[in-house]
């Protein structure tokens, strides 16, 4: 049976910050247990956190990528829960009063663009690590402890594990691409938890949802996600129930396991940080981030309308991912039929995306070659229709369009070779040629068609129509081709 | 007199004259702290402050400038942090356990040459008005050694009242200063929350936790504040203004003054020998000149379950960090991680701090924070808004500190609800933030202080010990020692 599935998630990423959040402390990665370390990130009695501003730029930063509002005055809150990786028995977090709230990230996959609602975003420090050895037990190592992370959370509105798997890359790329995170999953500097439910078409009434963890990578977490479904729809369908609970992801066995209990957590007792002043976050400050980001997606969108004079719903399409607009603009830096680039990218190339399931990134035709092949084309040495072909021959292969075009041959531009096979044409048809003399001018398609069937498309239509006219009518006429 | 009996005032002033060495001073002192047993003290300095008084007589008989602070000995409640120095909270949960760090407190006293004499007894995490809850056994009031001296700061104030310390330093969260101040007889003032630095003070409540100063004269309480208070960069919570200079203006007409009485502050629970010694008070300062208004501040009835709410949870918080996995004490035997936390937790803690932990822990659980937690901070903002309309009528409001002389060790340990309710006037300041000290005044016959508490507008600490130094001027209180 089929199941429709909903899927939000829950990424936490570290954000690229010199220091701690709430201390002095390098935030440096893979240095020796516990030499990044001070009495505050500790937390040893009677020590106090200093908010980090650097902290909080770059948590505006990603804010106003998604399109987040970003609340002017908030206050953090203490997540208690006892754990020997939490140093003060409560992490500092945010909770009734979230960094910023509402925002969207829109993505691309096999053509199709998807929005994903961004429900908040929170400024918190990231907890130490367990290390368990078998001969000296448990040890805990507090380099990471207080390293900043922006957790963001989704609206439940991924519907597949590929979608989930694109979007966190779309996410994972931003974020890269504003220096927010390193995004570097493998080192867990982004850590992904999902959560999943699912239910039978037609019914109103969503399953239990479960939640995922210890996802390292893109891949892990379509598999986990993967795993997760097949579980549950085994349950559902032998009738059987669904508990709400969290399961951990074993990348080695490929299975998720449900965790431990006493790890599970009960009530965190959240209340308001009172070591902490109120955080205000006022225009000026956000303008000033603003002014500093790299052009978002809006402002790119609008600025494709004027400087490339095309259609603003292909702006639209064009810049619904930073990669596509980076690639249009690869192209049109090289090529600069604006209109054509265009076009060819909206039809062509996410076209091609779509039916062979691949996102631009994974695309072979580099936006160099493309270009090239737009060179090709305007040289007249292929025809668009040529072109299409050429281009489906590029991404399967690898190779580029004059190799191709090298091969297959281009377009037969010899008016000598045009002529001869017009004339060959033109014999085998006596009797067409008569028809049209005496007035059937809707001849011309057919001799057009026999031409090209001849030369298996390649010859030059502009240069077909010309010579046929001449050589049917006698005297050469102005077509409605025009030499450019 | 003898020397540990001297104002630092004064003994600043012999120092530079060098009638007398700072070493002469220490022993005196430490004479005093040997001689007589109140257990004022957790950890002493003793070779090491003599080490430190020998360098500042050195440094007096190169005829270097000495700072008003230079060499007088100063007592260090136990739950603000010298680097190095057992830092026990009063509890066993804090065996053995050394900070890395000084308060920002300890430094700038140490930039300004004070001698630290020593760790003084408390309440063990500063929850007590009593003295009772300690791991190291109660303190003796120096007035009646069968007495309690107070608390949660008794050991400070216990030290202070009996020349066992010229100064101290004590924290008080809902009057853990005023309220043993008042049952030593000794000056004692909670500045406003942030004008002390509370960055290396063993967190009890930290919205309302502050360190403040104890001396025996209204000057000298006014110097040591000058030394601990301003900003710290390491304490968001503190307030970027200026510190005035309080131990150089403390001279004030009284005449004209409006002081506000609030009648919630005289009614059920009011001793009738507290009451009357304070009517006798705001008389005389009416014979000063001051003018009495009779004030209300309707929201009072309420800031004892406000206090208890906001500060429990707050310390159930606060005191989640003692679980024995990386300092102070660890219970024996354990077979998991889980029983090693709560056996450590169950051995560490006394009764009064698992109490207020568990009832924290409730007023911060899910399905309670709004009724408990929720409307403790809803109450509070109408608390701070009745003194905030007060202060709109008058400069200063007075009120007893405390509604009852020392009571005896062992009278009210037993009955915790009781025990908070002799915190019922020194709370209200505490969640308004604003500044309070309470002023010792004259012993009556049966030798018991009784403390005057002074409550001003936030950052008024001048005003405050202006005040207080006019009331000492006029003898309405009494600076003798018990010795």
């Amino acid at each position: 049976m089929d199941f429709e599935v909903m899927i939000g998630v829950e990424v936490h990423a570290q954000l690229l910050t010199k220091t701690k959040i709430f201390c002095g402390c390098s935030t440096n990665f893979g240095r020796n247990p516990n030499t990044q370390v001070c009495p505050i990130c500790l937390g040893m009695p009677g020590v106090l956190p200093v908010l980090n501003q650097e902290a909080v730029e770059l948590a505006i930063r990603a804010a106003l990528a998604l399109h987040c509002k970003i609340l002017r005055r908030e206050r953090f809150a203490r997540k208690g829960y006892f754990y020997p990786d939490l140093p003060k028995g409560y992490q500092i977090s945010q909770y009734e009063e979230p960094f910023a709230a509402e925002g969207i990230l829109s993505f691309e996959r096999n053509g199709n663009c998807k929005t994903i609602r961004i429900k908040r975003m929170n400024l918190e420090e990231d907890a130490g690590k367990l290390i368990h050895e078998e001969d000296r037990g448990s040890l805990v190592d507090f380099n990471r402890c207080g390293v900043p992370l922006l957790e963001i959370a989704t609206e439940p509105d991924l519907t597949s594990p590929k979608d989930t798997h694109t979007f966190l890359a779309e996410l994972r790329q931003i974020l890269q691409y504003l220096e927010v995170s390193s995004g570097d999953m493998e080192k867990g500097h982004l850590r992904c938890e999902p959560n999943i439910s699912l239910k039978k078409p037609g019914q109103s009434e969503w399953g239990t949802r479960t939640e995922l963890k210890n996802l390292n990578s893109l891949k892990g977490v379509e598999k986990g996600l993967l795993f997760e479904i097949r579980r549950q729809k085994r349950l559902l369908e032998s009738g059987q129930p669904i508990r709400q609970e969290t399961l951990l992801w074993d990348e080695k066995r490929e299975i998720a396991l449900p965790m431990r209990v006493k790890e599970e957590a009960g009530d965190y007792r959240y209340f308001p940080e009172p070591d902490l002043v109120p955080l205000v976050i006022d225009e000026e400050w956000i303008e000033r981030v603003k002014r500093s980001l790299p052009e978002l997606p809006d402002d790119r969108k609008k600025r494709f309308v004027e400087t490339y004079k095309i259609r603003e719903q292909d702006a639209q399409t064009l810049t619904l991912t930073r990669r596509l607009a980076d690639y249009f603009e690869e192209v049109v830096k090289i090529h600069s039929d604006f209109t054509l680039a265009a076009n060819w990218i909206i039809t062509e190339v996410l076209g091609i995306l779509h039916e062979k399931n691949l996102s631009i990134g994974d695309l072979s035709v580099t936006p160099a070659r493309l270009a090239g092949l737009f060179h090709l084309i305007q040289d007249e040495t292929i025809s668009k229709k040529m072109a299409k072909e050429i281009f489906v021959k590029m991404v399967e292969s690898g190779k580029q369009a004059d190799e191709i075009v090298r091969v297959q041959g281009g377009q037969i531009r010899d008016e000598a070779e045009v002529e001869r096979i017009i004339e060959e044409v033109l014999k085998g048809n006596s009797e067409e040629k008569v028809r049209y003399q005496s007035g059937e001018v809707k001849l011309m398609g057919y001799f057009i068609g026999q031409v090209m069937k001849r030369t298996d498309g390649k010859a030059n239509p502009r240069m077909v129509n010309e010579i046929l006219r001449k050589m049917l009518e006698g005297n050469p006429q102005k077509s409605g081709v025009q030499k450019k | 007199m003898e020397l540990c009996e001297q104002s630092a005032f004064v003994l600043h002033q012999m120092l530079v004259s060098k009638e007398i060495s700072c070493r002469e001073i220490l022993l005196s002192l430490l004479n005093r702290i040997h001689s007589r047993d109140l257990n004022a003290y957790i950890t002493l300095f003793e070779e090491e402050a003599l080490k430190e008084a020998e360098r500042v007589d050195q440094q007096i008989k190169r005829g270097e400038d000495l700072s008003p602070w230079t060499g007088i000995p100063l007592a260090v409640k136990d739950n603000i942090c010298i680097q190095g120095k057992p830092t026990t909270c009063g509890s066993k949960i804090l065996t053995s356990f050394q900070p890395p760090y000084d308060a920002s407190v300890i430094s700038k006293l140490k930039e300004k040459d004070c001698l630290f004499i020593g760790k003084t007894n408390m309440d063990e995490f500063a929850m007590g008005s009593s003295n009772e809850n300690s791991h190291y056994h109660p303190v003796r009031n120096p007035w009646d050694p069968t007495r309690v001296p107070g608390g949660s700061s008794g050991g400070s104030v216990a030290a202070v009242a009996s020349g066992q310390a010229i100064w101290a330093l004590g924290s008080d969260t809902g009057g853990s200063i005023r309220q043993p101040a008042s049952f030593c007889g000794v000056v004692g003032l909670k500045p406003t929350y942030g004008r002390v630095s509370r960055y290396g003070l063993v967190a009890f409540a930290s919205s309302l936790d502050q360190i403040g100063p104890i001396a025996r004269t209204v000057q000298d309480c006014a110097l040591l504040l000058e030394a601990i208070a301003g900003y710290d960069s390491l304490d968001s919570t503190s307030l970027d203004r200026p510190v005035p200079l309080y131990s150089t203006n403390l001279k004030r007409e009284m005449q004209g003054m409006k002081m506000g009485i609030p009648r919630e502050f005289f009614g059920e629970g009011l001793d009738s020998k507290v009451e009357e010694r304070i009517r006798f008070a705001i008389h005389q300062l009416e014979e000063a000149g001051v003018e009495p208004l009779e004030i209300s501040l309707p929201h009072t009835e309420y800031a004892i379950a406000t206090y208890y709410l906001i500060a429990t949870a707050e310390a159930s918080s606060n005191l989640a960090r003692y679980d024995g996995v990386r300092y102070g004490y660890r219970t024996k035997s354990f077979r998991d991680l889980y029983e090693m936390q709560s056996k450590t937790r169950q051995e560490g803690f006394g009764d009064e701090v698992k109490r207020r932990i568990m009832l924290g822990t409730y007023a911060l659980s899910a399905g309670y924070y709004e009724a408990y937690y929720g409307r403790a901070q809803k109450a509070r903002t109408l608390i701070r808004r009745d003194f905030d309309q007060a202060f709109e009528k008058v400069d200063f409001i007075l009120t007893p500190t405390a509604p009852t002389q020392a009571f005896k060790i062992g009278e009210k340990i037993e009955d915790p609800l009781q025990m908070y309710l002799s915190d019922i006037y020194t709370v209200s300041p505490s969640l308004a933030g604003v500044p309070a000290l309470s002023l010792p005044l004259d012993i009556p016959k049966d030798g018991l202080p009784i403390g005057l508490q002074f409550i001003g507008k936030t950052l008024e600490e001048e005003k405050l010990l202006q005040i207080a130094f006019a009331c000492e001027e006029m003898k309405i209180l009494d600076n003798s020692i018990s010795s």
